[in-house]
């Protein structure tokens, strides 16, 4: 290590190289704290070329790294990698253009999403993906992750908004993926990219696609006696043909940490509430507003209610995405779990999540894009009573395979990181997993972009776990 | 978060930080409105990390003289309190902390001195006024002096206002509707005493009794913010004896002042029971003007004609995120006609000032108050308000280059209608 370290510090002054406990510490997990550990520096580079000396190092030496932006990854995605170093994009957060005829911008990967939103709103345009931390997490990080939210119901995830990209490769080797226009041409090798958690290089310059700021939005409160009762209410609402901007759920622990936090003015007798956004040209809303109506009107509901202007609406959504940070007032610890059912099956998947819960005898609280069927169960726990976290993991571990049980995914957008790696071969099956590792040596020979991420099992250098070439074993061939 | 801090290695007056380390979830919500973490960019200077760090130390991971520089560039805005969705009281972390640290503290002979000069001029009118004039005389070789001493005479003020000698009472006019107290300041008293004197007319002119104590003192705000909580005991206990019970509030035109009041029930946490129910006591009656004059219900000053007029308002950190007081000064000012509220981006945002950051920390207040000047005059505001002297001072004197400067004015001063 001593000779890479004397290399990183001829690259980086002693202010934007950390090898000090203290500075390093703050750097030992990411918005998952039951993952910890200690790199062996982290550094801030301030432009590309920084950036492509540092893996050109890495590289070199096979140190292995991880590229980290606000640090929100809720599966220990930009944990750092033992023996390994942290690469800070947090000073690369300048948004290069705007092109607003043709809806594009061009950004650095430290940039916060929703400040991307908020440079274009002049020009009446905004960035879609809309993950609940877009306040503060970085467009490299929904990009590592596909990073989705509320709204993907009908705009799609990140991969549906990224159309180009500037990549350092893990060698340090720059590559253009895509192009900045708004159709493409041969293999989408942009989309392989989005949601690759970082395995695959360092995205310096990402083209996004801009969409016009809906003229018109509807932002309703459904209130339900029952989980499973708002859970089915999403089923008669996509039944009557409507595909509203975001469906979400949240049932009554949830609702309580919300209002708590925001004052969002949820109904706070509701056991579940059902959050609908229509958005679009006013004309259409209006349209999709009476057939709304009618479709709610057949479901159980108790109370409904209407934002009355845009302030209301912002506070219902802050107190939606404010959410899982507000659960922290019920309980002083929790593990959030992501997993994918499909929409057809959320009465029965709540259902048996709330009997898993109870039969653990651990609280749940739910809050969801309950128009993917993505939930997003909170397994409230406390780390003080021995084997509380044990019994929290396990329950979560549950919960993955009913999701997988019922056809769906162990991740709708928070990514498999460290958290979920092992439950991969439980989705994927050898083959599956053999193909991810074979494009990742491809691009990654030496394994070193964020090391023991996503492919479980194969922490070692690349040689070692795939194995000598058949043609080696049959001594047909030899390297030197 | 989980944390390994033993039970007992914490006295009564520092148990208190434990809740805010176990209510932190780590989400990095507080990241962006953190003024050291948007201009530093890095983990050690934001709250979490701050919070993080904390509790290494206190679980004896880490050395406390390791963690000082980002402990000591935390402005203690608050900001991270008001955008915290897991409802983490950070001031009730790092202003404990601070006095737990400073005393397994070597500072150097000029830190020293810069803190000793802090403590013993700021808060007393005689000799900040001394001192004032002996800065001017410095002020021309301000840039050859250790880096301790240089931001303080860069920043003391030029000119002094005369002197105010307030009467111990002023009754109300008209038809009494409440009797309060005010504290008018120690640096306030020098710098401006015109907002008291506002005050004063406003309240009286509202049907408020105003008692100005005679004996009064510094409330401690600044020594407890910056780790001299026995400091700013003193300094509370004397104004405990000073101040009547007999009145409905506390009343205070200074937002670092009203919220450092109102943390008294942390500051005494530790003390005597007696103590703790006289500060608990004190603290409940603290109110900003602002809040005091909604809350009574605020009638405007009459005027023959209104003159349509723009105002910047912009959010002391001790108001908006310590005391959370936003809308209250808003509804005031809007209440009067002819004036229209612009908001500047950036509010959640420090400007610098922060009690005496920006003489201890001149390079990261000089950012945050021209970042802070330069959101304001984007408003293209014809005058400036806020409800705090530190923050008048540092956007002043960042302004000061300005062609055609904004005029500044503290909330009161409009809402006695003379401007």
């Amino acid at each position: 290590m001593t000779p890479f370290l004397e290399k990183l510090r001829q690259l980086y002054p002693s202010d934007r190289l950390y090898e000090d406990e203290a500075r390093l510490t703050p750097y030992v997990s990411d918005g998952l704290t039951v993952f910890r550990q200690k790199p062996v520096a982290v550094v801030m580079p301030l432009d590309s070329d920084e950036i492509v000396a540092t893996l050109k190092l890495c590289h070199e030496f096979s140190v292995p790294f991880v590229a980290r932006g606000s640090g929100t990854s809720l599966s220990g995605g930009s944990l750092p990698i033992d023996e390994g170093i942290v690469i800070s994009l947090n000073r690369l957060n300048q948004i290069l253009s705007i092109d607003p005829d043709n809806r594009t911008a061009r950004v650095q990967p430290g940039v916060i999403n929703a400040h991307v939103s908020s440079a274009v709103v002049q020009h009446g345009l905004y960035f879609a993906p809309d993950p609940s931390s877009q306040s503060v997490c970085t467009i490299g990080g929904n990009l590592a992750f596909n990073s989705g939210g509320a709204h993907c119901l009908k705009y799609g995830m990140t991969s549906n908004h990224v159309l180009g990209l500037k990549v350092a490769l893990p060698d340090g080797e720059i590559v253009h993926l895509g192009n900045d226009s708004l159709e493409n041409v041969g293999p989408d090798c942009v989309g392989l990219f989005v949601g690759s958690e970082g395995l695959f290089g360092i995205a310096l310059e990402i083209q996004l696609r801009l969409l016009p700021i809906p003229e018109s939005f509807r932002t309703i409160l459904a209130s339900y006696e029952s989980l499973e009762a708002a859970g089915e209410a999403v089923g008669t609402v996509v039944a009557s043909g409507i595909l509203p901007g975001a469906m979400e759920i949240m049932d009554k622990l949830a609702i309580e940490a919300a209002e708590a936090a925001v004052n969002a003015g949820y109904p706070r007798n509701a056991e579940a509430l059902l959050i609908i956004e229509l958005d679009g040209e006013a004309a259409a809303v209006e349209a999709e507003f009476t057939a709304l109506s009618t479709a709610i009107e057949q479901t159980q509901a108790k109370e409904i209610r209407i934002a009355q202007d845009n302030e209301e609406r912002l506070l219902i959504w802050k107190g939606r995405k404010s959410a899982f940070s507000a659960v922290g007032r019920l309980s002083p610890d929790y593990l959030v779990q992501d997993g994918v059912v499909p929409r057809s099956k959320l009465g029965e998947a709540l259902k048996e999540i709330s009997r898993l819960g109870s039969e653990a005898n651990l609280h749940v609280a739910n809050v969801f894009h309950a128009g993917d069927g993505n939930l997003h169960p909170l397994i409230l726990f406390d780390g003080k009573e021995s084997g509380a976290l044990e019994r929290a993991e396990n329950l979560a571990g549950k919960i993955l395979r009913l999701c997988l049980k019922l056809g769906g995914s162990i991740t709708g957008e928070h990514g498999v990181g460290v958290e979920k790696k092992s439950f991969m071969p439980e989705m994927f099956s050898e083959n599956d997993l053999e193909a991810f590792k074979r494009i990742r040596q491809a691009i990654d020979p030496r394994e070193i972009s964020n090391r023991g991420k996503m492919l479980p099992g194969n922490e070692a250098p690349a040689l070692s776990h795939s194995g000598p070439h058949p043609l080696e074993q049959a001594g047909l061939i030899s390297r030197m | 978060m989980l944390h390994k801090i033993p039970d007992t290695a914490l006295a009564p007056e520092y148990a208190g930080m434990i809740k805010p380390i176990e209510a932190c979830v780590h989400c990095g919500f507080c990241l962006p409105t953190c003024p050291t973490y948007s201009t530093m960019g890095d983990e050690m200077n934001s709250p979490r990390g701050r919070i993080f760090l904390i509790k290494e130390t206190l679980e004896g991971r880490i050395n406390s003289s390791d963690i000082e520089p980002f402990i000591d560039n935390c402005l203690g805005c608050l900001a991270c309190v008001t955008s915290c969705p897991s409802g983490v009281e950070y001031g009730e972390l790092i202003t404990p902390y601070r006095d737990w640290a400073e005393s397994k503290r070597k500072r150097s002979t000029t830190e020293k001195l810069q803190r000793f000069a802090l403590l013993k001029t700021i808060p007393y009118p005689a000799r900040f006024r001394a001192a004032s004039r002996i800065a001017r005389i410095f002020k021309p070789i301000a840039r050859y002096l250790p880096k301790e001493f240089g931001a303080m005479m860069e920043l003391a003020p030029t000119e002094l206002p005369p002197k105010i000698d307030f009467k111990g009472h002023y009754p109300a006019l008209g038809q009494q509707r409440g009797r309060v107290a005010l504290l008018i300041g120690c640096a306030q008293q020098t710098l401006a005493p015109r907002i008291n004197a506002a005050a004063i007319r406003v309240l009286t002119r509202n049907g408020i009794e105003v008692v100005v104590p005679k004996s009064q003192g510094c409330c401690g705000s600044l020594a407890m913010h910056i780790g001299e909580s026995q400091e700013a005991r003193q300094a509370a206990r004397k104004n405990f004896d000073a101040f009547p019970t007999d009145i409905d509030a506390v009343i205070t035109t200074a937002a670092g002042c009203g919220s450092g009041m109102k943390e008294y029930t942390h500051l005494f946490s530790g003390q005597d029971e007696d103590q703790r129910t006289q500060a608990n006591a004190f603290s409940s009656k603290v109110m900003d003007i602002c809040e005091y004059l909604d809350n009574v219900g605020f009638i405007p000053p009459k005027k023959n004609e209104s003159t349509a007029i723009k105002v910047a308002y912009h959010d002391a950190c001790h108001l908006a995120h310590a005391q959370k007081i936003r809308s209250a000064p808003r509804k005031l000012l809007t209440s009067i006609p002819g004036i229209e509220v612009l908001e500047p981006d950036e509010w959640e945002i420090c400007c610098g000032s922060a009690g005496s950051y920006n003489i201890e920390h001149p390079d990261t207040a000089k950012i945050l108050g021209q970042r802070k000047v330069s959101n304001l005059y984007a408003t293209g505001a014809d005058l400036i308000a806020t409800g705090n002297i530190g923050c008048l001072a540092q956007i002043e004197f960042h302004s000061k280059d300005k062609k055609a400067p904004i005029p500044l004015v503290h909330t009161i001063e409009l809402l006695d209608g003379e401007i």
